[in-house]
């Protein structure tokens, strides 16, 4: 009995030492964002929403884009609630900046780099997650491979600093390095019957791949300025979704 | 103790046509240009000349003395751009090059000559060198303008004068040396003063009296004791260093050293200024005479020598060497005032992080352009397309506050797309609508938002926006443009609800 709980001790001590060299840090006091996910943050290390690390969006679709862009825009609200600026950096970008104050956001803490060629993204994307002031970094391109993201993931380790990369119709899904994988499709809100419009934003989050994690699938509402985990629920993965994540 | 060079180009433009065709070397021609209906000699060859053909004849008088004469036409404005593209040249003798009438230059060259070991050997090599590319210079040193000009002219013994010889140098000399009005020449011809020597110990108040002030202030110009200025013709700019080259460089490292070297006396000079570079120029003279520049732009005031010199090393492969280059000379045409910063310990968040977001921006625009970095403000507009506005600068701050009393969508199309729907009712939200060859049934909708368009901006019908869920969950911001009434109105899909 004993020697199995130095056992277990023995696993997390070299969980921890692990973690370490694969450059996964516990955020100190002061860095830590409250980001309201509840039992979502349960899927990963140390019980925490991983900042300073690369997660990577999949969307298929403008309906499923826009169902990304407000989920990344919630996060991003919470780690600018400190201040700070954000970096947007896309191709063809849609997004209507008014709509960010609805996330907790100033649009005018929002630098946003419109390149003209793909080749150029991936280059500032790295640059930018170089860049130690920054809060955030969101990068909207389509493909992404295991080098390039493992480039992207070396720059974070150094900058601590979060990226977000949204891949819009990405035509091959391969493995990467990044430290989560994230597909949110729109739900249609719940309102009671009777009551006219339209309810608060839902979605279905799907969470493809942790590094360190217990990969899950949930439904989360947008309520006034937080995550609304009341309606989480988890549930199976489809077997389209099992083959994403197989990668 | 200033030192000047005054250049004589004595056929300059004909020169340049034996230098564009070299078959009229040493051959008589002329170029004309038509004034009062007749064809008028403006440049002349030193051939020609020597027959007696000058500029001022008219070409059939020429002709009628040499027989073969060749006549060009002359472009108005020639001279000018040749002189000032001389002069651009001569810059590397010194920063300070002036163009002289219409065909010499003025170069002050105080405390320069001695980087080629002597003046004689400096006015040699500016006199070989051009000599070398066909022009038929001369040459002069001495303390003054109007000393040098008069040597440089009508001199005939050396075209060296050394310091405070001047009156000695140009007492032989004719009166024309000084630069003088027709009109005075002339009355000092009829009254026999044929060298500077015989009236310039004269009492000035018989010479005012006589030839007007002009030669008085000619003549003080030439022995020093009246300041002349002349205008540079490149301006030299405040914050300019150069770095001439032993040998000619060719490859980017050099180039590269060169540019830091350069960027770190410039640097370390506006540090203790406290200014910043908003835009530097990198120009490398090349062998041939070729000039080629790059310039970078920074999008606050930096003088943050490792962030310019990254900037400047993005863009150094575009440079061409050739032969190689011999002189750099980096400028910094804009700057502005910077608060000197204090170097902070925790750097999570404070003013230094401005500092390097800018120098980010600098980095990202260095490569995609100069218009990929957007900023926006809110603007007091309820017209979607107008409700922002672009910031100017990282240190806007928004006017007034960003709206939230109304639903927008986080995803907005460039233009709205035009849509079929079924509506039930009039103003009543659609039951069903089709983009894209897809059909979506509305299960939930919200509005109409009335938006007027902004008589005083555009003219339009207005628009009635509704938030709209289909059976699916996904959320659209759709629009009627109009009312219903005699025709049926279109509607629009604008944007995507998350």
């Amino acid at each position: 009995m004993i020697q199995a709980i130095n056992k277990i001790d023995i696993f997390q001590q070299l969980q921890k030492q692990i973690h370490t060299l694969q450059g996964f840090r516990t955020p100190t006091e002061s860095q830590r964002v409250d980001f309201g996910l509840g039992i979502i943050e349960r899927s990963f290390t140390g019980n925490i929403f991983p900042t300073g690390a690369i997660h990577e969006l999949i969307s298929a679709g403008r309906e499923d884009a826009a169902a990304t862009t407000g989920f990344m825009a919630g996060l991003l609200g919470k780690m600018m609630q400190r201040g700070g600026i954000c970096l947007w950096i896309s191709q063809k970008r849609t997004l209507f900046p008014p709509a960010l104050k609805f996330f907790g956001i100033d649009p005018d803490r929002v630098v946003f780099i419109d390149v003209k060629n793909e080749k150029d993204l991936l280059w500032m994307v790295e640059e930018s997650l170089k860049c130690q002031a920054l809060s955030a970094v969101v990068g909207e391109l389509k493909e992404l491979n295991l080098t390039e993201s493992r480039r992207l993931q070396l720059a974070v380790e150094q900058s601590r600093v979060t990226g977000l990369l949204h891949r819009l119709n990405p035509r091959r899904i391969e493995n990467t390095a990044c430290t989560a994988r994230w597909k949110i499709t729109p739900l249609a809100s719940s309102l009671d019957p009777e009551m006219p419009g339209m309810g608060f934003a839902r979605w279905n989050i799907e969470l493809l791949k942790a590094r360190n994690g217990e990969p899950g699938q949930w439904q989360l509402q947008w309520i006034n300025g937080s995550f609304d985990y009341s309606a989480v629920k988890p549930s199976i993965l489809s077997d389209e979704d099992q083959l994403l994540k197989a990668g | 103790m200033k030192r000047y060079v005054s250049i004589w180009f004595r056929h300059l433009i004909t020169d340049r046509w034996v230098i564009r065709h070299p078959d009229l070397k040493d051959t008589a021609f002329v170029l004309a240009a038509p004034k009062a209906g007749r064809m008028v000699i403006t440049a002349a060859s030193a051939d020609a000349e020597k027959q007696g053909i000058l500029s001022g004849m008219v070409v059939a008088d020429a002709r009628a003395v040499e027989p073969n004469l060749q006549v060009f036409e002359d472009k108005p404005g020639l001279a000018a751009r040749l002189l000032s593209a001389l002069a651009e040249w001569c810059l590397r003798y010194t920063p300070i090059v002036a163009v002289d009438c219409d065909s010499g230059l003025i170069l002050d060259i105080t405390g320069c000559a001695h980087l080629w070991g002597s003046e004689r050997a400096y006015m040699k090599d500016i006199t070989a060198r051009l000599r070398g590319s066909g022009y038929d210079v001369r040459a002069a040193v001495a303390d003054t303008i109007g000393a040098a000009w008069a040597v440089c002219h009508y001199g005939r013994i050396t075209p060296l004068i050394e310091p405070c010889k001047q009156s000695q140098a140009i007492a032989p000399l004719p009166p024309a040396a000084l630069r003088l009005d027709a009109g005075i020449l002339e009355r000092m011809n009829k009254l026999g003063f044929y060298q500077i020597g015989s009236f310039i110990s004269m009492p000035r108040s018989i010479l005012r009296r006589r030839f007007g002030q002009q030669l008085l202030s000619r003549l003080d110009q030439a022995l020093g004791q009246l300041t002349e200025n002349i205008l540079p013709v490149c301006p030299v700019e405040p914050y300019q260093e150069r770095l001439p080259c032993l040998e000619p460089i060719r490859t980017a490292p050099a180039i590269e050293m060169a540019l830091s070297k350069l960027l770190e006396v410039l640097c370390s000079r506006l540090l203790k200024e406290s200014k910043g570079i908003r835009k530097v120029l990198f120009k490398a003279f090349r062998m041939d005479g070729g000039v080629q520049q790059i310039e970078i732009g920074t999008n606050s005031a930096s003088c943050n020598q490792q962030h310019l010199f990254r900037l400047f090393q993005l863009k150094v492969s575009s440079l061409r060497p050739d032969l190689g280059f011999e002189l750099f000379i980096l400028e910094a045409p804009v700057v502005e005032d910077v608060e000197q910063t204090q170097e902070t310990l925790w750097n999570i968040s404070g003013s230094n992080d401005q500092a390097e977001i800018a120098e980010l921006l600098d980095r990202l625009t260095g490569r995609g352009g100069m218009d990929i970095v957007h900023r926006y403000l809110p603007d007091e507009h309820y017209w979607p397309e107008r409700s922002i506005k672009t910031a100017t600068s990282l240190l806007d701050k928004p006017q007034t506050k960003w709206r939230t009393d109304r639903p927008r969508p986080v995803s907005l199309l460039p233009q709205p797309e035009l849509i079929q729907v079924s509506a039930p009712v009039p103003d009543y939200p659609p039951m069903l609508f089709r983009y894209k060859g897809q059909v979506h049934k509305i299960k939930k909708a919200d509005g109409p938002e009335r938006i007027e368009q902004e008589w005083w901006i555009q003219d339009g019908l207005q628009r009635d926006y509704y938030c709209v869920e289909d059976e699916n969950g996904a959320r659209y911001w759709i629009f009627r443009l109009g009312h219903y009434g005699t025709n049926q109105p279109e509607w629009f899909i604008h944007g995507f609800f998350c």
